[in-house]
């Protein structure tokens, strides 16, 4: 595995009396899907929006590509080449499609000087948005609204608009939540076919999947990490199956 | 400042944080339980204290009571008035978006004040207070506080007591906080909202007329008075957090000192302190001191 | 309606419009001028309440102080140059925007509404309670502002129907910007910001700048707005900037529908013509005086018939008319498999 792009090294993050995360590492490298797993309340989304700047970690540093980006805000990071994908479904319900993942892509495209230009007429965006629904085979709906998708497909819009901007770093909130067993495999597919040119972070419920896509897995327990580690070896770990897997996985 | 006249202020400071209480716990209620903004609040202030007025000879005529009779005799009108107007009218937006129910009850306010002149017409009228509360207490050798604001503190303390205790012993106000923190969630437990809701509204009318009938007699009763009440009691209920009465407490309170010493000290600015304090608080607590759910 | 219809319809309701105050008396061209310039004030709130979602009750504020500082900066003696004084009114306005916005924006939903309008208040106060700008009592404009080059002057407004032309100009021009910024780049990043915020800094928006600049660029028109107001009738005073001003605007933009900019204008016609309706005493005789109750009741009324105003409304009955390729607001959900 090649060396992280993007590190998280001893990151706490404390709400009052509460410690959601305790010290908890996480290392991102290109090529390879690092999947989080807990069970509920572990703190593996508290982990995600510290990850991606919703919230500041009360101790701890961030690092990607070697910048210390801590204190960055969301859409600094973002536009640094993080891309993120919620556990609730955040798209622009009204808009269609293809708008959905213009407006995304637009943010590469901010510069003042263009903010009065036609927004449809903006041809790197419109590419981007070209690009993204085709990569996740959604051409064919682009038109359509958002709203009036199907759940699954909704989960597929949210992964396309992480993917506009070209991230380096893609963080998945609970993808194939909801989804039935043949969308899960749609999914997956996808997952697999972005992880040469991303460094991911999954999380999931879903250990079936978890254990067919991830390359390292890490797991949570009260905020705390207590195993991380390949498949094979997080499956035999004593204290995950302890704490969580509890029957053994196929 | 003479401490004499400090004390003054002071016990002026705390009757007028007070009556805002009620005013304002009323509308926090309604807001936080029923997600409603009512622009319409004033109003029912202006209703309880021109009906104070209105309605006095009538009670001394019928029922030959006196100052006493007719505030309660107001607090059981606008009782009913407001659970009329629940049923009648505010039901119906609790499926509205917040603009749709400013508009809405902005036409209220309109129609209220209208009413109010066709009815009352549009002069400014003094009350004067009961012959047993228009004395004065002397606090030293020329200084007196007039008893009556004395005896509008008394109302507002009881009043509020009064409702603590049903908020937090009754059964009532235990599916009325709980409505204030998670209004979806008591409803799927199978509380009757629909007259959880008419009760809430209904006290948080009566609170409002109940403080404008006993301030009548210190303010006098004048068109336009639920508005200048309006605007502050949303400041409280802004500073205070939507949805808490401990929040609406503390910050009727606050605007009660800042506004009556500000009134002393920059007379000029007084009326923007107000506003300015709200700046203040919203700028480090966003959603106010207390806020719920 | 096709881009084509559209512009033809526009230009002729602008021919129309301009051809005015030579067919009706001084007192319909001075309410239609009323009705331009309170829609003025419309659209610019609808760059907020429509554009960004941001609910503000406090808009009069920035009207007033536009109002206010063409009346405190022009000469009791001679009339202003618009040369300068537009960029003070401007600068009025969005300073103040400037001021309450960064603390504003901080808030979202009713804490927002609130903090609005407790700003507007504040400056209600401060010409209210104060000598700045004459107290309650107001203060007069003698002269109107023209546009003057040294000793030259370039355009003076005094004739009532020049002056009308010069609104009229000045409002098509702002609504033809403010068209053209619903469709850029700058309007579509607000209007995700108004769907859906975090997803807009999920993608790397930083959505408290866009909010601030639309902030501030609704100030400025409304600020312009008051400016115009003020050199209508040679009068401003403090009730300009009191709360039921604002929620006077605030109803026009969602009586005429706050989805999209003529609405605002519909809005403001509508609203104005409702006023001068229910004071008419030929119609309503008596209840003139008590018009506050007819207005009130029709308010209620139009709001819980017409949820989407009458932009909506209108566009509903369009699509009844016309069956055909439907247009987006109404495409048909397709069947959840």
């Amino acid at each position: 595995m090649s060396a992280p792009i993007f590190s998280a090294r001893s990151v706490s993050r404390d709400f009052g009396g509460l410690r959601a995360l305790d010290t908890v590492s996480v290392d991102l490298s290109l090529g390879s899907i690092h999947a989080v797993i807990g069970t509920n309340g572990a703190g593996k989304s508290t982990l995600v929006n510290v990850l991606s700047g919703e919230l500041s970690p009360t101790t701890g540093a961030i690092t990607m590509n070697g910048d210390d980006i801590t204190r960055w805000t969301q859409p600094r990071r973002a536009r640094a080449g993080i891309g993120r994908s919620y556990q609730r479904t955040t798209i622009f319900a009204d808009l269609s499609l293809h708008e959905n993942c213009r407006l995304a892509a637009q943010a590469s495209h901010q510069r003042f000087w263009h903010w009065l230009e036609p927004a449809s007429r903006c041809r790197r965006s419109n590419e981007a948005a070209d690009r993204v629904l085709e990569q996740t085979g959604l051409s064919a709906l682009r038109h359509q609204i958002a709203g009036s998708l199907s759940h699954g497909k909704k989960r597929q819009l949210e992964i396309a608009m992480s993917l506009t901007t070209r991230p380096q770093v893609l963080l998945l909130d609970e993808p194939l939540a909801g989804m039935g067993p043949e969308e899960t495999e749609r999914m997956l597919e996808l997952l697999a076919s972005l992880r040469n040119a991303h460094a991911i972070l999954l999380i999931e419920h879903d250990m079936d999947a978890v254990f067919q896509i991830s390359d390292v897995i890490t797991v949570m327990v009260n905020g705390s990490v207590i195993a991380h580690g390949d498949p094979e070896s997080i499956r035999n770990n004593d204290a995950v199956q302890a704490a969580y897997l509890g029957r053994a996985a196929a | 400042m003479d401490p004499v006249i400090f004390l003054i202020q002071c016990l002026n400071a705390v009757q007028y944080g007070l009556l805002l209480f009620l005013i304002a716990s009323g509308l926090t209620l309604i807001f936080g339980i029923m997600g409603i903004i009512n622009l319409a609040h004033g109003s029912f202030y202006m209703v309880g204290a021109y009906m104070a007025f209105a309605l006095q000879p009538a009670v001394e005529h019928y029922l030959g009571g006196g100052f006493v009779a007719t505030v309660a005799v107001c607090i059981l009108l606008t009782t009913l008035l407001g659970y009329l107007l629940e049923w009648v009218f505010f039901s119906y937006l609790y499926t509205r978006d917040h603009l749709q129910q400013v508009l809405m009850t902005y036409g209220l306010i309109l129609v209220f004040e209208e009413l109010r002149s066709i009815l009352v017409g549009n002069d400014v009228h003094g009350i004067a207070p009961p012959p047993w509360l228009s004395g004065s207490i002397s606090l030293s050798d020329v200084m007196t506080y007039p008893v009556y604001r004395l005896f509008i503190s008394a109302v507002c303390i009881l009043v509020a007591t009064a409702l603590y205790l049903v908020l937090t012993r009754t059964r009532l106000g235990m599916k009325i906080r709980a409505g204030a923190s998670n209004r979806e969630m008591i409803s799927s437990l199978g509380v009757n909202i629909k007259r959880l809701y008419r009760i809430v509204f209904a006290i948080g009318v009566a609170l409002a007329a109940l403080a404008g009938a006993i301030a009548a007699p210190v303010t006098s009763v004048y068109p336009g008075m639920g508005n200048a009440i309006l605007i502050v009691s949303f400041v409280i209920v802004v500073i205070g957090g939507i949805g808490s009465i401990r929040g609406a407490f503390l910050a009727a309170m606050l605007v009660g000192f800042v506004a009556t010493f500000g009134q002393v000290f920059f007379p000029q600015v007084a009326g923007m302190l107000v506003y300015l304090l709200m700046a203040l608080i919203l700028l480090f607590k966003p959603e106010g001191l207390f806020h719920q759910g | 309606m096709t881009p084509r219809k559209r512009t033809a319809f526009v230009l002729s309701v602008l021919c129309l419009l301009a051809a005015l105050p030579w067919v009706a008396n001084d007192y319909y061209t001075g309410l239609i001028v009323k009705i331009m310039i309170y829609g003025l004030f419309a659209m610019s709130l609808q760059l907020l309440v429509g554009g960004a979602g941001l609910v503000s009750l406090g808009h009069a504020a920035f009207f007033g102080a536009g109002a206010y500082a063409t009346a405190l900066l022009s000469p009791e003696s001679a009339s202003a140059n618009f040369f300068w004084l537009i960029p003070c009114v401007l600068l009025a306005s969005t300073a103040y925007a400037a001021v309450t916005g960064a603390l504003s924006l901080r808030t979202r939903g009713i804490y927002f509404i609130m903090i609005t309008l407790a700003f507007a208040q504040m400056a209600y106060y401060v010409f209210h309670d104060t000598q700045f700008g004459g107290g309650s009592d107001g203060i007069y404009l003698y002269f109107r502002p023209e546009w003057r080059v040294g000793d030259w002057t370039l355009l003076n407004i005094d004739d009532p129907h020049t002056f009308y032309l010069f609104v009229l100009a000045t409002v098509a021009s702002i609504w033809a910007f403010l068209s053209v910024l619903s469709r850029s780049r700058f309007g579509a990043a607000l209007t995700g910001i108004r769907i859906n915020e975090q997803r807009m800094r999920a993608a790397g928006y930083s959505t408290f700048a866009y909010k601030f600049v639309a902030y501030l660029l609704a100030a400025a028109l409304a600020g312009i707005a008051g400016m115009l107001f003020a050199a209508k009738d040679g009068f401003v005073n403090p009730e300009l900037l009191n709360w039921e001003q604002s929620g006077l605007v605030l109803l026009m933009v969602i009586l005429g529908g706050s989805g999209n900019l003529w609405g605002a204008l519909l809005g403001a016609f509508g609203l104005i013509a409702l006023e001068e309706l229910f004071q008419s005493e030929a119609i309503f005789g008596g209840m003139a005086n008590h018009w506050h109750l007819t207005f009130g009741l029709t308010i209620i009324a139009l709001v819980a018939v017409m949820p989407k105003g009458l932009a909506g409304f209108m566009n509903k009955l369009g699509h009844r008319a016309q069956p055909g390729p439907a247009s987006r607001s109404s495409l048909p959900h397709t069947p959840q498999p």
